[in-house]
C-alpha cells in the first residue's frame, strides 16, 4: 500500500462511523475515527430507543453509543476528538486538514450526520436557550408543571412528547398537516397521556417574548386564522439539515446538502465514501445510519483492495 | 487547579461572583446526552487554563437557584463571568474553540 498515514479515516462518530468502523477493524484496515464532540452522535440525546433490533426492553441512546464504540475498539479502533475543517482529494491519496496539520488516508467515510432543523421565523433564534429547546432529554425537566408546545409530526416529535409528559402539565402538539406522520404505536401512547392537545393544519409564524419565551402566534393552514398560545416553553422537532458545510461544493449533493451516493455509499469521488444521516435518502434512523456504516467499510475495503491490485 | 471546581447554590457567590479571575461555569446534569459531550472539553479547558480561569460545574440537578436565577431554560449552558457579572452565554453542546473564545475577550 502506498505510505498514507491510515488506510480509512472515518469522520464523525455516530451509529453510521461507529458501524463502519467495526467493519473496517475486523477487516484490519488501519482506521482512524475523526469524532468534533464526543462519539454517539444524535444517539446520545435519545431517551430511550425503542426501534433498534435486539433490545426489547429498549435501551439508552446514551448507553446504545458506549456499546457501539466499545465495539469499535475491541477491533483496534483509534478515535480522535478533533474537528475536520476541509477535506483535500487526491489520488492515490485523500488529505484530511485538521486545525493542528493533516492526515492522509487511502479512504474516507464520511459520517458527519445532520443537525435540527430551525424554522426560520421572527423570535426564534433569539429564545432559543430561553423557552425553545430542541433537545427534550436536554431541557424537559426545566418546564415542570408548565404549558408547553411540541412543533412536528413525525417520530422525533412524538417520542419526545412522550418524554416531555412526565414534567409538563400540558403539552400543545402543533402539526402543519392534518395527520400525524410518527409511528401508529406512537400516537396511540399520545392519546393515552391525556394532556396533549393537537393543533392541526396550524403553523408557528412567530415566538413572542422578551428575555423568555411567552407566547407562540399560530396561523390556521386552512382558515387563514390566527391564534396566540400563552406558552413558556416549545420544543422543535421537524426534521434535519446536513452537516456538510465543511465540504462546500466538493461532492455531489441535493438541494439542501444532503450528499448524493450510489448504493455502495460511494460520493463523487473515487474512495470518498458517505454513510448515515448526511446521505440524501428517505428515512433517517439508527438503524438506517447502522446498514450505511457497514455498507460504506466494505465498499472502501474493496476499493482499497483494488488500488493495491492495479 | 486540574479539575473543574464543583460548585453549588451555598457557594457559587464566594467561588464565582467574588472570583479574582474570570470564570467559566458549565450548568448540565446526568441524563443530558450534549453535556456529556462536551465535558471533556470543560476538563481540558480547566487543565489548560489553570490559574487564568476559574473552570467550574454546577449540577442543575441539585442546584436550582443559580440556574433560577441565570434563566437557564437548557442545558448545557456555558457561563463566562468576571467581576460578579455574566460576560458571555453559550447554550449547546459547542466545539473547544467557541468556548475558548468566549472568555478569551475577558483575559
Amino acid at each position: 500500500m502506498p505510505a498514507w498515514d491510515y488506510d480509512l479515516i472515518i469522520i464523525g462518530g455516530g451509529p453510521a462511523g461507529l458501524t463502519a468502523a467495526i467493519y473496517a477493524g475486523r477487516a484490519r484496515l488501519k482506521t482512524l475515527l475523526l469524532e468534533k464532540l464526543i462519539h454517539g452522535g444524535q444517539m446520545m440525546t435519545t431517551d430511550l430507543v425503542e426501534n433498534y433490533p435486539g433490545f426489547p426492553e429498549g435501551i439508552s441512546g446514551f448507553e446504545l453509543s458506549d456499546r457501539m464504540r466499545k465495539q469499535a475498539e475491541r477491533f483496534g479502533l483509534l478515535i480522535r476528538t478533533q474537528e475536520v475543517l476541509e477535506l483535500k482529494p487526491g489520488k492515490p491519496m485523500h488529505t484530511v486538514v485538521l486545525e493542528d496539520g493533516s492526515l492522509t488516508a487511502g479512504a474516507i467515510i464520511i459520517a458527519t450526520g445532520a443537525h435540527y432543523r430551525r424554522l426560520g421565523v421572527p423570535g426564534e433564534d433569539r429564545l432559543v436557550g430561553k423557552g425553545i429547546s430542541f433537545c427534550a432529554t436536554c431541557d424537559g425537566a426545566f418546564f415542570k408543571d408548565e404549558e408547553i408546545a411540541m412543533v412536528g409530526g413525525g417520530d422525533n416529535a412524538l417520542t419526545e412528547t412522550i418524554f416531555l409528559a412526565r414534567f409538563a402539565k400540558k403539552i400543545h402538539l402543533i402539526h402543519r398537516r392534518n395527520q400525524l406522520r410518527g409511528a401508529k404505536y406512537l400516537q396511540e401512547r399520545i392519546s393515552q397521556l391525556g394532556k396533549v392537545e393537537v393543533h392541526w393544519d396550524s403553523r408557528v409564524v412567530e415566538f413572542q417574548g422578551q428575555d423568555n419565551l411567552e407566547a407562540v402566534k399560530l396561523l390556521h393552514v386552512k382558515t387563514g386564522e390566527t391564534t396566540v398560545l400563552p406558552l413558556t416553553g416549545a420544543f422543535i422537532a421537524i426534521g434535519m439539515l446536513p452537516n456538510s458545510g465543511w465540504l462546500k461544493d466538493l461532492l455531489p449533493m441535493d438541494e439542501w446538502g444532503f450528499l448524493l451516493t450510489d448504493e455502495v455509499m460511494a460520493t463523487g469521488i473515487p474512495g470518498i465514501f458517505a454513510a448515515g444521516d448526511i446521505r440524501a435518502k428517505l428515512w433517517r434512523q439508527i438503524s438506517t445510519a447502522v446498514g450505511d456504516g457497514s455498507v460504506a467499510a466494505i465498499a472502501a475495503e474493496n476499493y482499497l483492495e483494488e488500488l493495491k491490485g492495479g | 487547579m486540574a479539575e473543574p471546581l464543583q460548585v453549588s447554590d451555598a457557594d457559587f457567590e464566594q467561588e464565582i461572583l467574588k472570583s479574582d479571575i474570570p470564570a467559566l461555569v458549565d450548568f448540565w446534569a446526568a441524563w443530558c446526552g450534549p453535556c456529556r459531550a462536551i465535558a471533556p472539553v470543560v476538563e481540558e479547558l480547566a487543565r489548560d487554563y489553570a490559574g487564568k480561569v476559574k473552570v467550574a460545574k454546577m449540577n442543575v440537578d441539585e442546584n436550582a437557584k443559580t440556574p433560577a436565577k441565570y434563566g437557564i431554560r437548557a442545558i448545557p449552558t456555558l457561563i463566562v463571568f468576571q467581576g460578579g457579572q455574566v460576560v458571555e452565554q453559550i447554550t449547546g453542546a459547542v466545539s473547544r474553540s467557541i468556548i475558548e473564545n468566549a472568555f478569551k475577550k475577558a483575559l
